[in-house]
């Protein structure tokens, strides 16, 4: 394996919990609602993946539980948000708190205890290609999942009748209401659904990524995904694309550092962020104003007052 | 981040609220413990709560313990003042950062006793610890030296900071010492704790060509990267081998059971007195886990080394020591470079091919 080999795929793995809890915060958004618990909602499912995985020694099921772990802190968000219709940066901000301490406390017994690889899938005779090979054909399965997500997210709100009603109800919730469209069962899911997405994003980081568990794990990812909802003006394609754009910047910068390039690595560590930033700004330069930001985003709903 | 402290301020509010309910009435001595992160971390604080344990295992029917985890810096104040309020007459607080309001505290209550690790401020009633890990990173280093086959090896770095710098130096000299043309790779990750990001720079190391890695951060990714590649690392803090038994050649371990005995038995006794102690291989404050997936010679050399520093007879920083610019570094200790010296090192020696991050 060459070295630009084996860069490109540290730089799969990096990427890959990001793009999954970024897909599923961007339904969630597109929904309406902006839940800023994608954080506590990670690393929840990366304490209970990591729990039920060693527990029944079956990866399937660690996986299982912690999407169930994800749903379960996403319900929690959607009791406040929809139920009560509480504000929802203060319920999201809470959220992540409490997921942070919650998973401390599950995850305690588990310290220390350690889980063997899961093998990549192996395609016969494609995965021998140069280059190519091992990168495409020769990954975990979250890999290809979270491609296949990917798509399937951008066919769903593009050309599909409920992807059309969940884009409604996010623009405008109040018009959508008023077509009869059911705006508090469609953001319950769609909040469900982000929470699966940030659960299977915390399994994959201590199942496959990191292979064992400790408290305050995720170090932020959760964050980093929330950006890269922006980043990519809330679109499923250019999360793919910005994900894959921190995860390069990350692993590459670490690989600067190993080449001895001479660049302060404090500077290399910010160029993600920095890229975002551009980005934001470029997109507005484009179209003038917060561009692709749902129009009923972060507005709490009540129905017929 | 913010939101980590926050929980870290909650749950320290909430282990508040549990020991203040708790004390028995009894004559033991209650000896407190505050810690930065959570005993969970399978590292630092790991470490010193291993020690507590050993302390209540020792004189258990004397004392009792109480700890305090995931203190953030701002909140340490309270949490050492609620466990000097509580009855406490001997608080250990174990992280660098909670040096100034261990001071603050430590002058209202001259009746307590109070171990501050790490830092250099003392009182009569404030003593400080601190262990001498560059001396088993000497030790690590030898090792790397004699086990690379690529001639490189790597360092995984948290902070570019006197600590991390020194250990540095002292892992490069220890092998340059068996291996005059070693290279030595760096990587900073910025953070004492992201085990994802830790690996990745681990990933990298090895992809450049490096095939014995060690690290100064918390979490045993970087090792767990070098026994998914096959190649060789080390533990940090803790003996890490269950993480990779067939990579890990040994473990600096932080141990603190001995000292945090004998200073609770000092104040039993009464003979308690503010000092300062910088222990490393000879007191047992550091130890070495088990050499193990090396040849016969190579754990021989490091049992030896081991022994020389154990005695006396050996300093990873005996003079002359050389700056990169080739120039010889003042000696201003005794045949070796001074406590001051090695606790503010902000230079590479001679032989590094890298700059510190300014």
């Amino acid at each position: 394996m060459t070295t630009f080999e084996a860069i490109l795929l540290t730089i799969v793995t990096a990427s890959t919990p990001l793009l999954i809890a970024a897909l599923g915060e961007l339904v969630t958004e597109r929904s309406g609602v902006l839940n800023l618990g994608v954080e506590g909602m990670m690393i929840m499912g990366a304490a209970c993946s990591f729990a039920a995985a060693v527990t029944f020694d079956s990866t399937l099921i660690g996986v299982l539980a912690g999407i169930v772990a994800g749903v379960a802190m996403a319900a929690l968000f959607a009791l406040a948000v929809l139920g009560f219709a509480a504000n929802q940066v203060g319920s999201g901000l809470a959220l992540t708190i409490f997921g942070l301490g919650l998973s401390g406390l599950i995850g305690a017994p588990f310290v220390g205890a350690r889980r063997d690889p899961i093998a990549p899938l192996d395609i016969p005779v494609l995965s021998d290609l140069p280059i190519i090979g091992r990168l495409f054909f020769e990954q975990d399965l979250f890999v290809y999942g979270s491609i296949a997500l990917t798509v399937l997210i951008a066919l769903y709100l593009g050309r599909s009748r409920s992807g059309l009603t969940l884009r409604a109800i996010g623009e405008n919730h109040g018009s959508a209401h008023g077509l009869g469209l059911p705006v508090l069962r469609v953001r319950f899911l769609a909040i469900l659904f982000g929470g699966a997405c940030a659960g299977l994003a915390g399994a994959y980081l201590s199942l496959v990524y990191t292979r064992f568990w400790a408290p305050g794990m995720t170090s932020g990812r959760g964050w980093i995904a929330l950006a890269l909802v922006v980043f990519a003006a809330w679109r499923p394609a250019w999360v793919l694309v910005g994900a894959y754009i921190f995860g390069a910047a990350t692993v590459l910068q670490l690989h600067a550092q190993a080449a001895q390039f001479g660049v302060p690595a404090q500077a290399l560590s910010a160029i993600p962020y920095l890229a975002t930033i551009i980005a934001l700004l470029l997109l507005s330069l484009r179209h003038g104003r917060a561009i692709g930001a749902p129009g009923s985003l972060g507005v709490p709903f009540v129905p017929d007052r | 981040m913010f939101s980590k402290k926050m929980i870290g301020a909650l749950a320290g509010a909430a282990a508040l609220a549990l020991f203040a309910g708790g004390a028995s009435a009894q004559e033991k001595l209650k000896v407190g413990f505050v810690y930065v992160g959570p005993v969970g971390d399978f590292g630092y604080s790991y470490q010193h709560d291993q020690g507590r344990k050993e302390l209540e295992k020792a004189l258990g029917d004397k004392i009792e313990t109480t700890f305090v985890e995931n203190v953030p810096e701002p909140d340490s104040e309270r949490a050492i003042e609620q466990l000097a309020r509580t009855g406490h007459k001997l608080i250990f607080t174990t992280s660098f950062g909670f040096m100034e309001p261990t001071v603050k505290v430590a002058k209202k209550y001259p009746n307590i006793k109070f171990e501050h690790a790490t830092g250099y401020k003392r009182a009569p009633n404030l003593a400080t610890y601190a262990a001498k890990f560059h001396e088993g990173r000497y030790i690590v280093g030898q090792i790397a030296g004699k086990m690379t086959k690529s001639g490189t090896i790597g360092y995984v770095g948290a902070f570019p900071i006197p600590e991390v710098i020194s250990g540095i130096n002292s892992f490069f000299l220890g092998a340059q010492s068996v291996n005059p043309d070693v290279k030595l790779k760096v990587v900073w990750v910025n953070s004492w704790f992201d085990p994802a990001k830790e690996g990745d720079a681990a990933k990298a190391l090895l992809d450049q060509g490096v095939d014995v890695i060690t690290q100064h951060t918390d979490s045993p990714a970087p090792l767990q990267a070098a026994e998914a590649r096959g190649k060789y690392g080390f533990g940090q803090a803790s003996d890490m081998e269950r993480f990779a038994p067939k990579a890990q050649l040994t473990a600096i371990i932080d141990h603190w059971g001995d000292y945090y005995i004998q200073r609770t038995k000092a104040v039993l006794d009464g003979t308690w007195k503010s000092e300062d102690t910088w222990g490393g291989l000879d007191v047992n404050m550091v130890q070495m886990a088990p050499y193990k997936n090396m040849p016969d010679d190579v754990k021989k050399m490091a049992e030896e080394t081991e022994a020389a520093i154990k005695s006396g007879k050996l300093n990873p920083f005996k003079c002359p020591v050389y700056g990169q610019d080739g120039k010889e570094i003042e000696c201003k200790g005794n045949g070796a470079l001074s406590d001051e010296q090695i606790l503010g090192m902000n230079f590479y020696v001679k032989g590094i091919d890298d700059k510190i991050p300014q």
